[in-house]
């Protein structure tokens, strides 16, 4: 098991609370086991990394955690209570998500995409909406600040009133994350928020999620750019033919021979890589996962 | 400011500013001027044809058309000539005159062949006729080489708010009488003829700019083109004089377009594809009809008409949980299905309801009838009152009374449009996954709009069975709700403009027209397939839908844009 690298690091320090507790999360589709027997733990501050070559699981991971799938097996415990797997319920738990492929509300400006995200923080019923009463009309201005609040914090406050899908690229993803923090999360699940952008743009994503475990949340990143990874996260898990493969602290994984194997793919009888050797695993980068 | 960046901004290529009229320029004119001169002249001895066109100097409906379309043509001609500049940076007027020379002859062209059909030969023909047709063919002629002049966006322009409030002014005066007018014509052909003239004028003014203009100065002034649009419609039996026929259509239109503003919250808000929608409408009235004073009613108890409302509609949105709540949790396909069976099952269930196969509650086929009119306080709907000297009859009483629904309808349209629920169901739309990973009760406002647009339909029904005097199951067909959702296609989903467009088309066209009822289907069909060709987000778009439509374009999301920006910063520079 993957129990020795894991257990040099965590019990060293006091440990912060656990946000996030999956246990055993299996997803099978058909045949196909997508998810197989994970477990993972995040605490309080933490930015977790999830890695693992594509197809891997990742993301069919994080739809299971988010309620989007209902998993096969395991349980998903949230702040110490089983989460159903109903991605609203676990919104409002207080964890919430970005994709993969971009599903921002095209249409919609990027404000009124944040201000989607305050949906569930927000109360107004029909009868309020019709009425216009005072509260109402101090909900909506809340709602309105504290979306624009969360675009200048991620450094879109100048683009408020642009449609999403005139935004480029790089905004979209950022105007994502935006839309994810305007749920109040406690933890934040990232999904390659960095695929097709370019290193000033990386580099960018990188001190946003840093300022955002700053503000007090948890962080779960997947990511294909190693040097993005190891240089962001406490603590890495590789997950590999949806199997956990290696955790641990991203010294301890990026110098794991099993990593490296997974990724460039070599036999099982392979010499092991020296840390040298594995220069080339680490600068795998998204052009050649893409 | 640079306006030629913008986009859409400069519409035509080579920016010639005319200094002095050209040569074509006289041409149109002359042309305008043949036009008046032929038009005032008698076209045809027979007084039969196509409304009377035999006087000299006092021309018949026809006639009218064509000096209106000269005149219209004259002022893009000054406007042409630089006589206001300011507008002319607004409206393309070579193609407006080009649109409207096209329409002049075609228009003539048809009716020298009216003439020559229905006198047999063009023997009766006057020389007018001929005066105004080579009118027409100058101005044809003489604007077609006019060199199309340069357009600013119209969003870039900021006037006096008094000359937009009196655009909007003109504007809703020119709907009433013309409305008005139309009605007021007995002969099928004129009205034929008005309508196509209408839409050569209408195609000419858009081909101008104009109504890209008066859409922006409609979004400046929402409030004041609501209440305007309100006045209109508060002041239109009153220029009726007690006339039944009119009114009664006018009471068919608005309960038609009443019912289609709420089925508008359904399709057009959430997204959702109600099918059996008449079926709501057809509970409310059951209901009515039931609680009513009329001898057949098959319930003994008789509240007042307002608690018979709120029973009405609780009773649709009732229907409307129970058909809701199992199909709406998955995904769309299967609740038109489920919709289309309900109205279906609504329509026989009304039928057997007769005591022989169940309890008598509807009197079956022979449905009830005999519903007496409305009374309010010793205010009796049937009664005919002076206000103002003019008599309003009963289809008048009727009228205000749905007008009020109408406008109850239009306020909980527009506030939930723009609020907590109205952005949920928007994001419904654009991603249904999305919005539900972003904690969006995606369920529950599907749930809520398809029960509350069933609540508001149950409403209108119990008004509508007192206006109908007698309930049967026949009323409330499929078809019905087809032409429900047709007019909310053809207006444009989603906004409410286009929804009373497209109801009062589709109601008045077959309440007024002989040939049209006969060929409806037919008729709405092809209508219907020509706007999903060429403007499927309808005659009046909402930016959402047009931009929902229009995926790929991203020359019109840019404007889209630039109008939101244009408009967002308009209003924090006002408030
Ligand atoms: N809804 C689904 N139905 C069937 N197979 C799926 C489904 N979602 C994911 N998979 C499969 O699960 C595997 C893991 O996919 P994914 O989680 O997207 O990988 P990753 O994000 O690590 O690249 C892939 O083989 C994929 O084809
Ligand atoms: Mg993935």
């Amino acid at each position: 098991m993957t129990a020795t690298a894991h257990a040099a690091s965590a019990p060293a320090r006091t440990d912060p609370k656990v946000v996030l507790e999956a246990k055993g999360v299996i997803m099978r589709f058909g045949g196909l086991v997508a998810v197989d027997d994970v477990d993972m733990v995040v605490r309080e501050g933490e930015i977790v990394g999830l890695i693992g070559p594509n197809g891997a699981g990742k993301t069919t991971f994080f739809n299971c955690l988010t309620g989007m799938y209902k998993p096969t097996e395991g349980t998903v415990t949230f702040e110490g209570s089983v989460l159903p797997p109903k991605p609203r319920a676990v919104v409002k738990a207080g964890m919430a998500r970005t994709f993969q492929n971009i599903r921002l509300f095209g249409n919609m400006t990027a404000l009124e995409n944040v201000m989607v995200g305050r949906y569930c923080r927000t109360s107004a019923m029909a009868l309020t909406s019709i009425v216009r009463g005072p509260k109402f009309r101090h909900e909506e201005a809340a709602t309105r600040q504290r979306a624009q609040e969360l675009l200048d914090f991620v450094g879109l406050g100048r683009t408020t009133e642009h449609l999403a899908r005139n935004l480029p690229y790089g905004d979209q993803r950022r105007l994502e994350i935006a839309r994810a923090l305007a749920t109040d999360p406690k933890l934040l699940l990232l999904d390659e928020p960095t695929a097709g952008m370019n290193p000033k743009e990386t580099q960018e994503t990188m001190d946003l999620i840093f300022k955002i475990r700053d503000s007090g949340l948890a962080v779960v990143v997947i990511e294909h750019d190693m040097r993005f990874i190891f240089t962001l996260c406490d603590r890495v898990l590789c997950l590999v033919r949806g199997a956990l493969l290696v955790e641990g602290s991203p010294a301890t994984v990026q110098s794991d021979p099993r990593v490296i194997e997974a990724y460039i793919g070599t036999g099982p009888d392979a010499p092991a890589p020296t840390p040298t050797a594995e220069r080339p695993a680490v600068s795998l980068s998204k052009e050649e996962q893409a | 400011m640079n306006t030629s960046t913008l986009p859409n901004g400069a519409r035509g290529t080579t920016a010639v500013t005319v200094s002095r009229p050209s040569m074509q320029w006289y041409l149109t004119l002359a042309g305008v001027v043949l036009l008046i001169v032929g038009s005032l002249l008698s076209w045809c001895y027979d007084e039969g044809v196509l409304g009377n066109v035999s006087l000299n100097v006092n021309p018949g409906p026809i006639q009218v058309f064509m000096i209106v379309i000269a005149v219209l043509t004259l002022f893009f001609l000054l406007l042409r000539g630089g006589l206001f500049p300011v507008l002319d940076r607004l409206l393309d007027s070579a193609r407006a005159l080009r649109a409207l020379g096209a329409t002049a002859t075609a228009f003539m062209v048809a009716v020298v062949i009216v003439i020559a059909l229905q006198t047999s030969g063009l023997a009766n023909a006057d020389p007018g006729v001929f005066v105004a047709l080579v009118g027409a063919a100058l101005i044809t002629w003489g604007s077609w080489s006019l060199a199309s002049d340069p357009t600013v966006d119209p969003v870039s322009v900021h006037m006096r708010g008094w000359v937009d409030i009196l655009v909007i002014v003109a504007l809703l005066a020119i709907v009433l009488f013309g409305a008005a007018y139309a009605l007021g014509q007995e002969d099928g052909t004129v009205f034929v003829l008005f309508l196509s003239v209408l839409g050569g004028v209408s195609l000419a003014l858009a081909r101008s700019g104009l109504f890209s203009w008066i859409r922006v100065i409609a979004q400046r002034h929402r409030q004041v083109l609501m209440l305007g649009a309100f006045a209109v419609a508060f002041l239109f039996p009153f220029t009726q004089n007690g006339s039944d026929a009119n009114m009664s259509i006018a009471t068919q239109v608005i309960i038609f377009a009443t019912t289609a503003l709420g089925l508008n919250i359904v399709v057009g808000l959430a997204g959702l594809l109600d099918l059996g929608y008449i079926a709501f409408l057809g509970a409310g009235a059951y209901v009515g009809a039931t609680l009513s004073y009329s001898a057949f009613a098959t319930i003994h108890w008789k509240p007042p008409f307002i608690v018979v409302m709120i029973i009405g509609a609780c009773v649709s949105a009732t229907l409307g949980l129970i058909i809701g709540t199992p199909t709406l949790r998955v995904s769309g396909d299967y609740l038109a299905i489920v919709t289309l069976a309900f109205g279906e099952i609504f329509r026989l269930a009304m039928f057997n309801l007769d005591g022989n196969n169940g309890p008598n509650l509807t009197r079956g086929p022979n449905g009830i009838p005999a519903i007496p009119d409305l009374e309010f306080f010793g205010f009796n709907f049937g009664d005919t009152h002076d206000i103002f000297g003019i008599p309003i009859n009963r289809f008048g009483n009727y009228y205000f009374f749905l007008l009020v629904v109408a406008a109850i309808i239009i306020l909980v349209f527009t506030r939930l449009n723009n609020s907590r629920i109205g952005r949920g169901w928007v994001a419904i739309r654009e991603d249904e996954k999305a919005a539900e990973a972003m904690g969006v009760n995606t369920f529950g406002l599907k749930l809520f709009a398809f029960a509350g647009g069933a609540f508001l339909a149950g409403l209108a029904g119990t008004v509508k069975a007192h206006q109908d005097v007698s309930v049967t199951p026949d009323q409330y067909v499929f078809l019905e709700s087809a032409f429900l959702l047709a007019a909310i296609v053809l207006g444009g989903m989603g906004t409410v403009a286009g929804v009373l467009i497209g109801a009062t088309i589709l109601k008045l066209l077959p309440e007024k027209l002989r040939f049209v009822s006969d060929y409806r289907l037919l008729i709405f069909g092809l209508l219907l397939v020509l706007i999903m060709r060429f403007r499927p987000e309808g005659l009046v778009a909402s930016h959402r839908r047009q931009l929902e439509f229009h995926e790929e374009d991203t020359e019109l999301a840019e404007h889209v844009e630039h109008a939101h920006l244009e408009a967002t910063a308009g209003s924090e520079g006002t408030a």
